[in-house]
């Protein structure tokens, strides 16, 4: 909403700058976006002139010079080239030095050898009018040298107003100079509308038949005659254009003011255009074909409202007018139409038709029916006056009458209960009289009465204390505590499992990622899910922004996927990203499931190159190594069991699984997945972290340790390739005994020395007695059973 | 006898005094003073010796061992400094080569940082953090939290929806109810999480994070709200900060307001030091950082009665505020990050700055 300032203070002219009524406004509650400046930045050197002669320039035809008293000792000579200009005529002029709305500054210049000491203006020069036909010819009566904005509105602040949408009656100006008078207590001028020149009563120019008074409430029709369609005065243009409108001609225009000024939008028809002399307003079917305004058909469904003459469709109620029945340059009668529609109605129609008008946008928020008489009285005294029309007496109006709400009890305790400051009783009357409410003092507060254009947003006594609060409360409120009684303020288990989860990654070198929730379906073949894969269960959007933002990804493999594509593409292969977020899953019946994943995916080298020796590269192992890395912070073991997802490696993949419950994936993506991303190659793992927090223990209980040092012994084991590692220590954790305290592979060894289809194991035996230092003699009897048993399983020692 | 003690005496000293580095010192040592080296072997025969020359030559031998063994130390030890001190002056390394194996940096993602550090705050405040689910239905999303039926953030355009009554929630708020229906008052919580809306520019993209706020006992008053938001404000943007609230409008909070706090680039005074206009407020001053209000009684009257929340939440008995913020919002406010969409791009160059 636009509201020039020089408009608004005809309504409410407190004595503050355009910074201090921006100011107000904004901490009463009617924001103030920006404050624009409309027409010239500063009045001086803009003034009245009068053409005293006006000749042929000598070396121009199209030139003419003109003699022009600017109220100096001498004329000023001018070259215009306008060709209406005359002797004779009052004019606006600009003399050097004047700056010109698009910031140039007017300067004597020669003009085929005349030195022209000023400039006749154009209306759209100074941004007072849309004609561009010719110079401003002015009213006579005003002396040369007045400055011109004593006549004409060459500057004004414009300010731009965030209006919430609980506030239509602020989409009109006079509501917004209610607001200004409440926020600064200025007077506020009688509302326009007050002095109506139109009556009641039947009127028979125009007959109005409303067939869904459910969706227009209200409909109200004067008829206006001998009306002469003109452009409008340059005031009332000048207006519309620091309002953001364009002006067209003086009944449209009128029409448009009266909006601005009411915030209720009416429409004017050619009642000579309308078949019949009859409006029908009733529900479209659907799919109904009307032409708007704009040259354009829609398609209607039932939902909409139309508006009908004899010859079938005229407009779209409350959005766009239809051309057939337009007001145009020889228009003499004109049915004024103002109405109340059901803004959800509207809302939903201009949004599936994809057009929004000042109107529609006005209408949707749902308005007073009372604000048609206001539009009525402000529209018809201006027809009257601009367009030499005459009103017929009587007023259509059909009106599905409405209660009147209660009046609503302000407990004089309750508001400051509420706000935390007290505002005595006199004050909160005093406020919301400013607002428009009326009020009488009960026992225990007031009993308010609510304006009609206010009876939308106010319906309850929490309602008063917000319009209360925002006058006088807000600004000046204390800050205090609260008493936070039987608060606690801290983090459950899970939650600080799942920052030390992120910081133990982030910590061991990976970056964050923070993918999209939404995937394209496409993305589950890329992942070479099977039919039926639970994978494939699911959620999608009944309205993406597109198809391949459709569903909601089931696995953060996908987004971790997608941004190491995006980070391979643009800065190389070598990442290690991970991702700490919701996946989810579709269900018969009810909300989705979601889980919070923790997923990490490693590419290409896993350090940069050094110069003493190249870091491995992303495979099984080294995803394993973070793995194990992440459940050590834990303070938990896992255990992983062979077993094949479609996206990753078959012969490199794994289930992780603690105490038997299934818990993720690990492994090596699959190259044809990889390949899909346009990866080398990657490998990673996925865990369900809100079932890893059940499993973490919370509190860590001291285990005893031996203060004597442990004894180490390496032994190396030539095994069957087929024979795993894990089987060969659980073959020597099983023949120990106690005294073994950990077994560890440090070398794997496949070649020549072994044989094919062999390798060596090196493994680290250490010992450790909670009593004594352990000799060699104490652990040989424990080796010779560990060799015994590696030999069970076809092993023999090395060396 | 003696005599050829004091020669050997003399002999050892000699070498000792020129041996050049400890290896030739180890062997001087085993030399003069080893298993077969004569002084020792001197002293081991005294007992051969006539009784009379035996104390004589005896104490001759040990005086001259136990010099031979001090000035061997004595050298040892000058040698070991001085071999030392060359070594520490021949291994001095490299220092600006790269550390090696290089170890990389990892981060968090800008949003868990900022998300965490609200966390944080509201933690010290005595608040608890509660999540909940994304998919959400229509009912907890827009009914509870006093949307009409025909508000306009229902519609297709606004709000994705999987079924009929079932959206990604549009903001963290459905979980005022279900915080409430779980719990009985007086309850403080914060709730992050993802929520979506159908939008797309610079500056919206259609999932982004917010924390919601919650404190609802018998008396927390809009000046309550204002205090708690001060102390987050200066925690997040500095102990200078102020906090303004002014009035809007929310379908949920009743009054609503908008939070407001000083700009911390121009202290809050709309220009710079030179004379500029401050780019980050655009001159007002003040930076739009949340919307706020009192909770509306209506959504109290949309808590049921549980088990669980007994006495429940009667609106004639029962007040508090609540506050969403979007974490993206305060991230790029801080960090000058320009673009919303940069968030969820994941570009290495972007992660490994926070």
């Amino acid at each position: 909403m636009r509201v020039p300032l020089p408009w608004l203070r005809e309504y409410c002219d407190p004595p503050l700058s355009t910074a201090d009524v921006e100011r107000r406004l904004t901490m009463t509650g009617t924001k103030v976006e920006a404050v624009h400046h409309h027409g010239v930045a500063d009045v001086a050197n803009f003034v009245v002139g009068h053409v005293e002669a006006c000749d042929a320039h000598p070396d121009a035809d199209r030139l003419r010079v003109c003699a022009v008293d600017v109220g100096a000792a001498h004329p000023a000579t001018i070259v215009c080239g306008a060709p209406n200009v005359a002797a004779g005529q009052t004019v606006a002029v600009a003399l050097p030095g004047a700056v010109l709305p698009d910031g140039t500054t007017l300067r004597p210049a020669k003009l085929r050898g005349i030195v022209s000491e000023g400039m006749i203006l154009s209306e759209t020069e100074i941004e007072v009018g849309a004609g561009d036909e010719g110079i401003i010819v002015l009213a006579e009566n005003a002396a040369p040298g007045t400055p011109l904005s004593e006549l004409l509105a060459i500057a004004a602040d414009v300010l731009e107003l965030e209006v919430t949408p609980n506030r239509p009656d602020c989409l009109g100006l006079y509501g917004v100079a209610r607001e200004l008078h409440a926020a600064t207590g200025a007077p506020l001028a009688p509302a326009p509308w007050l002095a109506d020149p139109g009556s009641a009563g039947p009127l028979d120019a125009v007959d109005v038949t409303v067939r869904c008074p459910d969706l227009c409430p209200r409909f109200t029709a004067r008829v206006l005659e001998d009306v002469t369609v003109a452009p409008s005065p340059l005031w009332l243009q000048a207006r519309l254009i620091a309002a953001g409108q364009r002006p067209i001609s003086n009944v449209v225009d009128v029409t448009n003011y009266a909006m601005l000024l009411t915030g209720q939008p009416l429409h004017a028809f050619d009642l000579d255009r309308v078949e019949g002399a009859e409006l029908t307003v009733r529900r479209a079917a659907d799919g109904e074909q009307v032409t708007t305004l704009d040259g354009q058909t829609r398609t209607l469904d039932a939902g909409m409202v139309v508006i009908d003459d004899d010859a079938g469709p005229t407009s779209i109620a409350a959005i766009m007018g239809g051309e057939r029945s337009e007001v145009h340059a020889r228009t003499t009668r004109v049915v004024l139409e103002v109405a109340n529609w059901d803004g959800p109605a509207i809302h939903r129609a201009s949004s599936a038709l994809g057009l929004r008008s000042e109107a529609s946008s006005r209408f949707e928020k749902g308005l007073a029916p009372e604000q048609c008489d206001w539009a009525q009285a402000v529209a018809c005294a201006l027809l009257i006056e601009l367009c030499g029309a005459r009103l017929l007496p009587g007023t259509v109006d059909i009106d599905a009458q409405r209660p009147a709400p209660a009046p609503i009890t302000l407990r004089e305790q309750r508001v400051s209960a509420i706000l935390g400051v007290d505002v005595e009783r006199g004050r909160q009357a005093e406020i919301l009289a400013a607002l428009g409410f009326a009020s009488e003092p009960v026992a225990e507060g007031l009993l308010v009465t609510v304006p009609p254009e206010r009876r939308n947003d106010v319906t309850r006594e929490v309602d008063l204390i917000e319009e209360v609060a925002r006058i006088d409360g807000l600004e000046d409120l204390p800050a205090r505590l609260p008493a936070r009684r039987g608060a606690a303020g801290r983090l459950t288990h899970g939650q600080r499992v799942k920052r030390r989860a992120e910081d133990e990654l982030a910590g061991r070198g990976l970056h964050e990622a923070v993918g999209w929730s939404f995937a394209d379906p496409a993305v589950l073949d890329r992942l070479r899910l099977a039919p039926g894969d639970p994978l494939r269960d699911v959620v999608t959007l009944r309205n993406p922004l597109s198809e391949s933002q459709s569903i909601l990804r089931p696995t953060l493999l996908s987004s971790l996927l997608d941004s190491a594509a995006h980070n391979a593409a643009r800065t190389g292969p070598d990442l290690a990203l991970f991702e700490s977020g919701t996946v989810f899953r579709a269900t018969a019946a009810g909300l989705a499931e979601e889980y919070h994943e923790l997923a990490a995916l490693l590419c290409g080298a896993l350090a940069p190159a050094s110069w003493r020796g190249q870091a491995g590269g992303a495979d099984f192992y080294s995803a394993k190594a973070l793995l194990e890395g992440l459940f050590g912070a834990l303070h938990l073991s896992f255990t992983l069991s062979r077993e094949e997802w479609p996206f990753l490696h078959p012969g490199r993949s794994a289930a992780i699984e603690v105490a038997d419950a299934r818990l993720g994936w690990i492994g090596e993506v699959h190259p044809l997945v990889a390949g899909a991303w346009d990866l080398p190659g990657a490998a990673g793992f996925a865990l369900d972290l809100d079932a890893l927090a059940v499993a973490v223990p919370r509190d860590l209980q001291f285990v005893p340790f031996s203060p004597y040092p442990p004894l180490r012994r390496d032994i190396a084991v030539v095994l069957d390739s087929g024979t795993s590692a894990g089987d060969a220590l659980a073959a020597i954790r099983g023949a120990a005994g106690d005294a073994l305290k950990d077994a560890r592979v440090f070398d794997v060894y496949e070649g020549e020395q072994v044989g094919r289809g062999h390798r060596s194991l090196a493994i680290a035996l250490t010992f450790a007695a909670p009593d004594r230092t352990l000799a060699d003699s104490d652990v040989d009897p424990a080796v010779e059973r560990i060799v015994a048993a590696l030999a069970e399983l076809g092993g023999t020692l090395r060396g | 006898m003696i005599e050829r003690i004091e020669q050997l005496r003399g002999e050892a000293r000699e070498q000792i005094a020129a041996a050049g580095d400890s290896a030739e010192l180890e062997r001087l040592r085993v030399a003069w003073l080893g298993r077969r080296a004569e002084l020792p072997l001197l002293l081991r025969s005294v007992g051969e010796l006539p009784p009379e020359e035996r104390g004589p030559v005896g104490r001759a031998a040990n005086e001259a061992r136990r010099e031979l063994e001090a000035l061997l130390d004595a050298r040892a030890s000058e040698l070991a400094a001085r071999e030392l001190e060359a070594s520490i002056e021949q291994g001095a390394a490299d220092i600006t080569l790269p550390g090696a194996p290089p170890l990389n940096a990892g981060s968090l993602h800008v949003i868990t940082r900022t998300r965490r550090e609200l966390e944080d705050i509201f933690l010290g405040l005595g608040f608890t953090v509660l999540e909940g689910p994304q998919v959400e239905t229509v009912h907890y999303n827009f009914d509870a939290l006093n949307h009409a039926p025909t508000h306009p953030a229902r519609a297709l355009t606004d709000t994705f929806y999987v079924s009929e009554d079932t959206v990604l929630r549009t903001h963290t708020s459905p979980m005022q109810i279900r915080a409430m229906q779980a719990h009985p008052p007086p309850l403080y919580v914060v709730i992050p999480g993802r929520v979506y809306r159908p939008d797309s520019d610079a500056t919206h993209t259609p999932q982004f994070h917010q924390i919601e706020g919650l404190a609802v006992d018998e008396d927390i008053t809009l000046a309550d709200l204002k205090g708690t938001l001060l102390e987050f404000a200066r925690a997040v943007f500095g102990d200078r900060r102020e906090v303004r609230l002014r009035p809007h409008f929310f379908p949920f909070t009743e009054p609503s307001v908008e939070v407001d706090v000083s700009c911390f680039n121009c202290e809050g005074r709309g220009t710079l030091r030179d004379g500029a206009r401050c780019p980050l407020c655009k001159g007002e001053g003040w930076l739009e950082v949340l919307g706020a209000g009192e909770v509306d009684p209506n959504v109290f009257a949309a808590v049921p009665d549980t088990d669980a929340n007994a006495p429940g939440y009667d609106p004639e008995r029962i007040q508090g505020f609540a506050w969403g913020l979007g974490v993206e919002r305060i991230a790029m406010l801080r960090h000058g990050i320009p673009d919303l969409r940069l968030m969820f791009e994941n570009d290495v160059r972007l992660l490994e700055q926070f």
